[in-house]
């Protein structure tokens, strides 16, 4: 049986609800999208680990929609605690709602017909009062 | 390493279908352009050894091309890095050229994308990691860049448009632009917004047009009926392909190249007396008189800023509307410059540093 290549793995986390992201174990730094190396140190020594799904809107937008067609929707780039970069959607506000430097939390929910990770405001007093 | 500096020279330079090119494709375009700036340098077909083409069409536009044209090239090169593929051709045909892998090389280029589907062609295939979230390419790239540069910066909505006004501007004393209606700063604000923080007003035009240049050794560059343009200094850079893997949206890789196109050419941003830069959404013009060294870093939403860049502003600067307005410099632009150096720019992108 061939081993699962990188987005493979990553695409089997999500399935399961999980947001998996690699660690060079090398430089210790994280990297996103999934790779066979580290393009940092360019060491092939990583290692999966969930995600916090903590993170920062680094650049947001509007792609705007006719109505009849689905309406306007987010899309934005978020910066995950862990320091890696990723172009999602922040749902649960409305799309021109959303704004850099609002922190978001992950989850994992539809993403044009399979999972995929997507953020929702981050409501810090009810995310303390549950940690 | 010997530098490529001054080695060659441009010695014609054509257009072709500006606008609307209606009933031709876009091979038909690119090879109007290309006979335009053979016949500008006196050349023929039968000439050219060397040709460098991108086009959005299909994966192999190159060979496509040549075939098109019917020449069997000793030299070719269609390495695609989009709108700037034909600034990255300067520096592989200055290299080929000075090799002696080519005596002349044909640079060129042709769309037909707006009689034929009014919106962006491309055979690119959305990155994995960002389509699935539909982000309006390019639109949406150049849009969260330039809600970082505002975010950082402070730069406006304001100032934006008033890049699309002075592009506007310049158009209107070029015959061939595509649009030449005066507009106002209003307009652009209160246009559709197509992509926070930008109006269609903002973006880039989707226009037919090709775009052609010849290239010979310094050598033999005056003989031909043009005075040459010699290529001073180009470079390329890379970053990044996915927006999501920009490493700072506000730094575009023109600050390297750039940096490393003056070192070449022994000059810097205070020599230039106009500079041509590819404009297509109007965040590009701000982020490129920034990173190239006309202004610094976060200023150049005020360098830009009430008609400045403008025909009569202050600055010695003409900024170009290329896939905007379809305005194009006439090859006596970059030949009849007074002093040092001048900003080449063809459809899509193409900046020579020359004299």
């Amino acid at each position: 049986m061939p081993t699962n290549g990188p987005d493979t793995i990553f695409r089997e986390g999500l399935s399961e609800g999980k947001i998996n992201i690699q660690k060079c174990t090398d430089c210790n730094r994280h990297i996103f999208f999934p790779r066979v190396h580290c393009p940092h140190c360019y060491a092939s020594s990583l290692e999966w680990h969930e995600a916090t799904g903590k993170g920062i809107v680094y650049s947001t937008t509007v792609v705007h929609r006719k109505p009849e067609r689905g309406g306007d929707y987010n899309v934005a780039l978020i910066d995950l605690s862990e320091g890696v970069r990723m172009m999602s959607r922040v749902e649960g506000i409305a799309p021109a709602e959303v704004s850099i430097g609002m922190p978001v939390i992950a989850f994992v929910g539809d993403v044009d017909g399979a999972p995929g990770v997507l953020f929702k405001p981050s409501e810090p007093m009810k995310e303390l009062g549950n940690e | 390493m010997s530098s490529l500096r001054g080695k060659t020279a441009i010695v014609g330079v054509g257009q072709a279908g500006l606008g609307e090119a209606h009933g031709l494709n876009a091979y038909d375009v690119m090879a109007q352009s290309s006979l335009a700036a053979l016949g500008d340098a006196g050349l023929k077909l039968s000439d050219v050894d060397g040709f460098f083409c991108a086009m959005m069409e299909d994966s192999m536009p190159a060979l496509m091309a040549a075939e098109y044209l019917g020449i069997q090239p000793a030299f070719i090169d269609g390495t695609m890095v989009g709108g700037s593929s034909f600034v990255n051709y300067l520096v592989s045909a200055s290299m080929a050229l000075n090799a002696g892998l080519c005596d002349v090389a044909l640079i060129t280029y042709g769309s037909n994308q707006r009689t034929a589907s009014g919106r962006l062609v491309t055979a690119s295939r959305p990155p994995p990691h960002e389509g699935p979230y539909k982000p309006r390419y390019p639109i949406s790239a150049y849009a969260m860049a330039a809600a970082r540069h505002m975010y950082e910066f402070g730069t406006t909505r304001e100032q934006l448009a008033d890049v699309a006004v002075a592009a506007r501007g310049w158009a209107q004393h070029n015959p061939e632009a595509f649009m030449r209606d005066p507009l106002s700063r209003e307009e652009v604000l209160s246009s559709r917004m197509v992509g926070n923080p930008l109006t269609v007003l903002d973006c880039c035009l989707v226009t037919d047009g090709g775009g052609a240049f010849v290239m010979v050794r310094a050598d033999r560059a005056e003989d031909y009926p043009n005075k040459p343009a010699y290529i001073l200094g180009a470079a390329a850079a890379t970053t990044h392909r996915q927006i999501s893997q920009m490493p700072d949206l506000t730094v575009t890789a023109a600050k390297q190249s750039g940096a490393r196109a003056f070192e070449m050419a022994g000059l810097k941003p205070a020599d230039v007396d106009v500079v041509e830069l590819y404009d297509a959404f109007t965040i590009n013009t701000i982020l490129f008189l920034e990173d190239l060294g006309f202004c610094a870093k976060g200023e150049g939403g005020s360098f830009v800023e009430n008609g400045r860049i403008a025909p009569g502003g202050e600055l010695p600067v003409k900024v170009v509307l290329l896939l905007r307005t379809a305005e194009l410099p006439p090859a006596v632009n970059c030949r009849s410059t007074p002093t040092a150096v001048a900003c080449l720019v063809f459809i899509r992108e193409c900046m020579a540093f020359s004299l």
